[in-house]
């Protein structure tokens, strides 16, 4: 896996993408800015009976009803807690060519960047505390490190319908 | 004009003529020797190949004038259509199909599709060639019947009779086959015309009146009194007018005047008997147009006919009041249908379900502001909203016989190539529901269906030792049910061996040993992955795959699935689904801090929870001295609340079951739009949606029967008495 994205990088040198970076905890993250729809303030949260800890509930967005993911459980840290600056990232992933759209809970979002292909890291093999396999990438800004997340892994509906599945056992 | 648009125009219509086409087919195999069967399928064929002429489809045209071609000599009595014949007709049908698919696709039709249409007009060609001879065999028989009448030329040397029947004709116990029958007798009827014109539409139809009335041509050298005495015992009743051998030709025009049909109908009729040429025909509709003209009214021609004394007034009146009737209800009966593309109405529906909801949070608004007059305005508006959304979702309806239709087709096929006799009855074919589950009800019933032939129904031989008849049969039924639409699927064939399918899941690992299941929740395994109890697989089913499908894809319209059979007597699935999945009425209850609605139409009754006795240490009420077993949603959801000691329970019914729903706080009636929840709650029994409340927050739709048997599982997983779970089997 490593060396197919080593491959991937020097195929294509100069590709520039946008990440928008939001804050759980004292970790930053970013997703490509390509699959975020918008940020929304938390607020109005429905919780969804006897869902693991990760599926804080449904919200209404504008007549949809989109399920709302606390990423800090996801990623193995400790559960969110609602302060003013919580935010709710919508996203939109593809799945077997059918558009999910999820809410995912974060501390605060922080802005916008734009990184080359060039600066961004692989994910360490061990270290991170994440599975390896929701990192994309890690990016270098201002003497902080930028976990970008790869959200189709982390956010594969089949694994988190998978995960809902063994908690309703 | 948008050429683009007529021919998907054409496209959809095609399907639909090729459908009845298809259906008229199946009937006709049934046994059906009804003409206008033959001539429903001559007309699909006639119509698509002119349409398809139109846009120069040509292959489509070319094949299907041939089959056209055979069609009309069946419609004109030259050949019988036998098995045999309708055993290359319905693979035609397909074939049309197939070109019309292809045109659709803009695909060329390749050399294999071409090869296969030449093979099925070669095979047609019998039944064409045949035309020059059964022709010459005809020419005789006709040439025969004028020479025994009386040696002259041709058909004017026949009778030309005109009978108008009484309607209380069947009622008085006369069969008008039987005169005819008798009229055969008195010489050779060499044409006969049916005048359906009087027959209404469907719903004035009454089966016990008689509509028809004939035109019929008799050869005979019988006199006039004996052909008379033909209609003894009807003539007081009926109209019947005789025209004797050689009459001149206005004895004929007389008669198109006299008869309150259309008179270019008749006329056409008559020439069609050869009693008048087209000629003659012209100049008398002529006659009567200018005199119409020169008289300026068509009361006219009801004077003109009473002068005449051709007929007594009344009849005359009573013709012309007719005549009025008919061309009024032709007019309406016109454009009484309007094709809409059914993602135009998608987008409606889903308008008035925002509708709704915002009704919902202006009703909010009103009653907080507590203004009568605007609450008046609000609440009349609401009931309007009301209306509309039921106005709307019947459009979407549409009645399940189309998809019961097409099994005609499967079964018939189906039981040939697996050497059964199987017959198929629909009932309940005009019931309604929603168009997109039609569509995802399918494949379920299809599957149900193909297990029911495979399995369900014996072998002939094994049918016989069972005092059994030789044909199987299997049934589809639909009907509504408070509010849930309800499809069976029947079969008499040997039933489902409850042992059988123990022992089977437990040899799978499905099912322990020793554990107790009620004979539901037995049958109910079938439906689990991985076990089928057919010994042999074979093409059809019988792989273990399918059953399991049938279920989820069941539960994803928020339906549930029972089984009954009997072993030797036969099964019944009786598939239970709600009558739409877009907008419900729902009774808006609260539970910890959760927001849910129960369908309304599960709903029996809603009373406090402490003014009930409960039944010593169970989940039990006594309601009215029934016995009531309930569910507490805070406990079977886990949630917390800090009040719940004005607890209510909400008494609900889902199929036979009777069961108590306990709820922290009653809100009311409300109007939701169905939400899907996604893919990840799939696993979440017992809610089958959400919804959004005037307030804007959501809430969570409570699926009665998921509920009630989630309820039941985690009851038995409690007393250690429940089946392995399905998901350890699975890994």
């Amino acid at each position: 896996m490593n060396q197919s994205s080593k491959q991937k990088k020097s195929q294509a040198i100069e590709v520039i993408k946008q990440y928008l970076t939001f804050r759980i905890g004292h970790e930053n993250y970013g997703l490509e800015l390509s699959q975020t729809r918008e940020i929304i303030e938390y607020s109005g949260i429905t919780e969804v009976p006897l869902m693991p800890n990760f599926l804080r509930g449904v919200i209404n967005l504008r007549g949809e009803v989109v399920p709302v993911i606390d990423l800090a459980v996801r990623l193995g840290r400790k559960s969110i807690e609602v302060q003013k600056r919580t935010c709710i990232i919508v996203v939109e992933l593809q799945n077997n060519e059918q558009n999910h759209v999820l809410g995912l809970l974060a501390d605060a979002v922080s802005e916008v960047i734009e990184m080359n292909d060039e600066n961004i890291e692989d994910a360490p093999s061990f270290g991170a505390n994440i599975r390896a396999d929701f990192i994309q990438g890690i990016a270098k800004r201002d003497d902080e490190f930028v976990v970008l997340l790869d959200a189709n892994n982390a956010l594969s509906i089949r694994e988190l319908a998978h995960l809902v599945e063994a908690q309703l056992q | 004009m948008n050429l683009d648009g007529a021919l998907q125009t054409f496209f959809a219509e095609a399907e639909e003529l090729l459908n009845s086409m298809e259906a008229a087919l199946l009937r006709l195999d049934e046994g059906d020797k009804d003409m206008e069967t033959i001539n429903e399928i001559f007309r699909a064929a006639h119509t698509i190949k002119g349409s398809a002429g139109l846009f120069g489809l040509d292959d489509i045209v070319s094949f299907t004038h041939i089959v056209e071609n055979v069609l009309d000599r069946a419609r004109d009595g030259k050949i019988v259509i036998t098995s045999d014949l309708l055993s290359i007709f319905l693979p035609c049908r397909d074939h049309i199909a197939t070109l019309v698919e292809n045109a659709m696709h803009n695909r060329a039709n390749d050399a294999q599709c071409l090869a296969h249409g030449k093979a099925l007009l070669d095979s047609l060609q019998p039944w064409l060639e045949t035309k020059a001879k059964t022709e010459a065999a005809r020419v005789p028989d006709i040439s025969a019947a004028p020479r025994q009448a009386g040696g002259a030329d041709t058909d004017h040397e026949a009778w030309h009779i005109s009978v108008r029947l009484g309607p209380d004709l069947l009622r008085n116990g006369m069969d008008p086959l039987s005169i005819l029958r008798f009229l055969r007798t008195l010489g050779d009827i060499t044409h006969i015309a049916t005048i359906t014109e009087h027959l209404p539409a469907f719903n004035d139809y009454d089966p016990e009146r008689l509509y028809l009335g004939f035109e019929i041509t008799l050869v005979s050298n019988a006199s006039q009194q004996q052909i008379e005495d033909a209609f003894m015992f009807v003539r007081d009743d009926s109209d019947i007018k005789l025209i004797p051998p050689r009459s001149n030709i206005e004895a004929y025009v007389n008669l198109i005047k006299s008869l309150p049909e259309n008179s270019q109908r008749l006329g056409e009729i008559l020439v069609k008997s050869h009693a008048i040429s087209f000629q003659e025909l012209d100049a008398a509709l002529a006659t009567q147009k200018h005199q119409a003209k020169s008289s300026g009214a068509v009361g006219m021609l009801g004077d003109i006919l009473i002068e005449e004394q051709a007929i007594p007034p009344e009849i005359v009146n009573a013709a012309l009041d007719k005549q009025k009737k008919i061309s009024e209800k032709k007019s309406s009966g016109e454009n009484r249908f309007i094709r809409v593309d059914a993602e135009r109405l998608d987008i409606l529906i889903n308008l008035i379900g925002e509708l709704v909801i915002n009704r919902q949070r202006v009703d909010l608004l009103s009653s907080k502001m507590g203004n009568p007059t605007l609450i008046e305005a609000v609440t009349s508006m609401g009931n309007f909203t009301e209306a509309i959304r039921d106005a709307a979702l019947t459009l979407r309806m549409v009645p399940i016989g189309d998809t019961f239709q097409k099994f005609k087709r499967v079964v018939r096929d189906t039981a040939k190539s697996i050497g059964k006799e199987i017959e198929l009855e629909i009932e309940g074919a005009e019931t309604e529901l929603d168009r997109s589950m039609v569509e995802k009800l399918n494949d379920p019933l299809m599957h149900i269906v193909r297990n029911a032939m495979d399995h369900g129904i014996e072998s002939i031989a094994v049918r016989q030792a069972r005092d059994k008849p030789d044909a199987g049969t299997i049934k589809l039924t639909a009907r509504h049910d408070a509010g849930n639409i309800v499809i069976g699927i029947h079969d008499d064939g040997g039933g489902l061996d409850v042992e059988k399918i123990r022992k089977k899941a437990i040899a799978n690992g499905i099912l322990e040993e020793g554990l107790h299941l009620s004979r539901q929740e037995l049958f109910q395994l079938i439906f689990h992955p991985g076990l089928s109890t057919a010994e042999q697989v074979t093409n059809l089913s019988g792989r273990g795959v399918g059953m399991d499908v049938v279920k989820r894809n069941i539960e994803e319209l928020q339906g549930g699935i029972e089984i009954e059979s009997e072993i030797g007597v036969g099964t019944s699935f009786s598939i239970r689904l709600p009558l739409t999945l877009a907008i419900i009425d729902g009774f808006h209850v609260t539970a910890g801090h959760i927001d849910f609605i129960v369908p309304q139409n599960t709903i029996l009754e809603c009373v406090d929870l402490n003014s009930l006795s409960h039944v010593q240490g169970q989940n039990c009420v006594n309601l009215r001295g029934e016995q009531v077993p309930y569910i507490r949603l805070r406990e079977i959801f886990s949630l917390q609340s800090k009040d719940h000691s004005r607890e209510k329970i909400v008494v609900v019914q889902f199929g036979e079951k009777r069961a108590g729903i306990v709820v922290d706080d009653l809100h009311g009636e409300i109007q939701t739009v169905v939400k899907p929840m996604g893919p990840i709650f799939q696993a979440l029994k017992g809610i089958g949606g959400s919804s959004l409340l005037g307030t804007g927050a959501v809430a969570l739709i409570l699926d009665i029967q998921q509920l009630i048997s989630f309820a039941i599982s985690r009851e038995h997983l409690r007393n250690n008495t429940f089946l392995v779970s399905a998901q350890e089997q699975q890994e």
